[in-house]
């Protein structure tokens, strides 16, 4: 299943990749691959935004908005004026995007 | 004691405490990995409700099986569903299970607030003396963990070296035998149509709970127009089965069949179960449903409500993101909202043309 193409903020600045490998192995959706000792995104639309590989990039060459894509999070941002905000996830829960 | 249950919470031991393995850091509560009847009643209540947010266990250490000192140290979050699943998953091995305080959250979610994240790993390696009771320097954290966990930061801090594990907790033995392995599907998120099917109750009965809030209004508001109870019902019922299939539409129908739906957006997908499922409804409806000004309000208004329930679902699936989401409601909300209010113009249109005839 794909969702929507062309919105994600990821971006990858290669030249400060050591080629670790923690991006391969922490991102949910292979968006990344290890081609020649350094990390290339190889399905860029498939990404979430999850923020794994942002966080464990210890060369800081990932940036990525991460936040939840949960319509209920947006709305509720939305209606407390924080819609500029990343918003987050307000449902205490244990399934989906809590899965 | 060092060791589990930690004494930091008024929280009692859980039920599935059996026993207690001697640690070079004192005596660790030890862990049945069994499910009782009991168990899974409370998550099946976790799936239907509010439950959910009270189900949680004490943070700190537990022992599965006979561990020892070169046992592998498993991390997870202390929403009670999460640390059973683990559990159980770890039902033949022998391992160290260290729970961390998320609040009762589960991992991916409280990965995503920071709470199941490094400082609370960190401090937790600490509290429970995590050093003494093995010689090793390994952690094994869920994978979906990482939005929180910063491995170097981990390591750096405590000397433990973090490997992720799988996605889904029934993949650690085999991720385990294979020497801290993953295999590609290991590593990847699966949205199959079990995983929507336990979602379902969680948009679903909110949905319901404003059916029933909207169905009492539409049956006692023309009982205080003076109606008698029968035309008062019959007046209604139309309205509400439809309004029911709608829902079903958009909070059932949709997110099962996500997949096969066409588009990409979960509004279109909701919008595309709404419309033939209120075309049946009205179909089904009897004649006085299908006058033309109310016919068009049906099939503009009810596709509009499944489409909107679908939309919920984003925050159910796995897939999307926070730029996708914000994107798809600053097209599909207004007009959401736009095709409600134009047919619940267009029903008042109806209802003045009926009261204007004889």
């Amino acid at each position: 299943m794909r969702y929507l193409s062309g919105v994600t903020t990821l971006r990858l600045e290669a030249e400060r990749c050591n080629g670790c490998g923690r991006c391969v192995e922490v991102c949910p959706h292979g968006v990344f691959a290890i081609p020649d000792r350094r990390a290339a995104v190889v399905d860029r639309d498939a990404c979430m935004e999850c923020g794994a590989c942002q966080r464990n990039c210890a060369q800081g060459a990932l940036t990525v908005q991460a936040g939840v894509g949960c319509a209920a999070a947006l709305t509720k941002a939305a209606l407390s004026g924080r819609s500029g905000s990343p918003p987050s996830c307000g449902c205490d829960d244990g399934g989906g995007c809590c899965g | 004691m060092t060791g589990g249950g930690c004494g930091c919470t008024a929280e009692p031991a859980p039920r599935c405490v059996d026993g207690a393995v001697e640690s070079g850091a004192g005596q660790v509560p030890r862990i049945s990995t069994r499910w009782t009847w009991r168990d899974r009643l409370e998550h099946l209540r976790c799936r239907l409700g509010s439950f959910r947010n009270r189900y949680r266990r004490p943070p700190g250490l537990y022992a599965v099986g006979r561990p020892g000192r070169d046992t592998d140290v498993v991390v997870t979050a202390n929403y009670g569903l999460s640390f059973d699943v683990v559990r159980r998953a770890l039902r033949d091995l022998d391992a160290w299970l260290l729970v961390l305080d998320t609040r009762g959250v589960n991992v991916w979610c409280a990965a995503g607030k920071g709470t199941f994240g490094s400082t609370e790993l960190i401090r937790r390696v600490e509290a429970t003396s995590l050093g003494k009771v093995v010689a090793h320097r390994r952690l094994v954290v869920p994978q979906l963990g990482a939005p929180g966990v910063a491995a170097h930061e981990v390591q750096a801090a405590t000397g433990f070296r973090v490997h992720f594990g799988p996605v889904r907790a029934d993949d650690l033995p085999a991720w385990l035998r294979a020497g801290r392995v993953a295999s590609p599907a290991m590593r990847r998120v699966r949205f199959g149509i079990l995983d929507r099917a336990i979602l379902v109750p969680m948009e679903l009965l909110p949905a319901l709970r404003w059916f029933a809030a909207i169905a009492a209004v539409a049956l006692l508001a023309p009982l205080a127009l003076g109606l008698g109870a029968a035309d008062a019902g019959a007046r209604a019922a139309p309205f509400l089965a439809l309004l029911l299939a709608a829902v079903l539409a958009g909070a059932i129908v949709a997110p099962l069949a996500l997949p096969v739906l066409p588009g990409r957006a979960f509004s279109v997908k909701g919008l595309v179960a709404g419309v033939p499922i209120t075309a049946a409804a009205l179909a089904l409806a009897g004649p006085a449903a299908r006058a033309p000004l109310l016919a068009l309000a049906a099939m503009l208004g009810f596709p509009a409500v499944s489409s909107w329930l679908t939309l919920q679902f984003t925050g159910s699936s796995p897939f999307t993101g926070l730029s996708g989401v914000r994107r798809e409601m600053r097209l599909a909300v207004p007009l959401q909202a736009a095709a409600v209010l134009l047919a619940a113009l267009l029903a008042a249109a109806h209802a003045l043309g009926e009261r204007g005839a004889p």
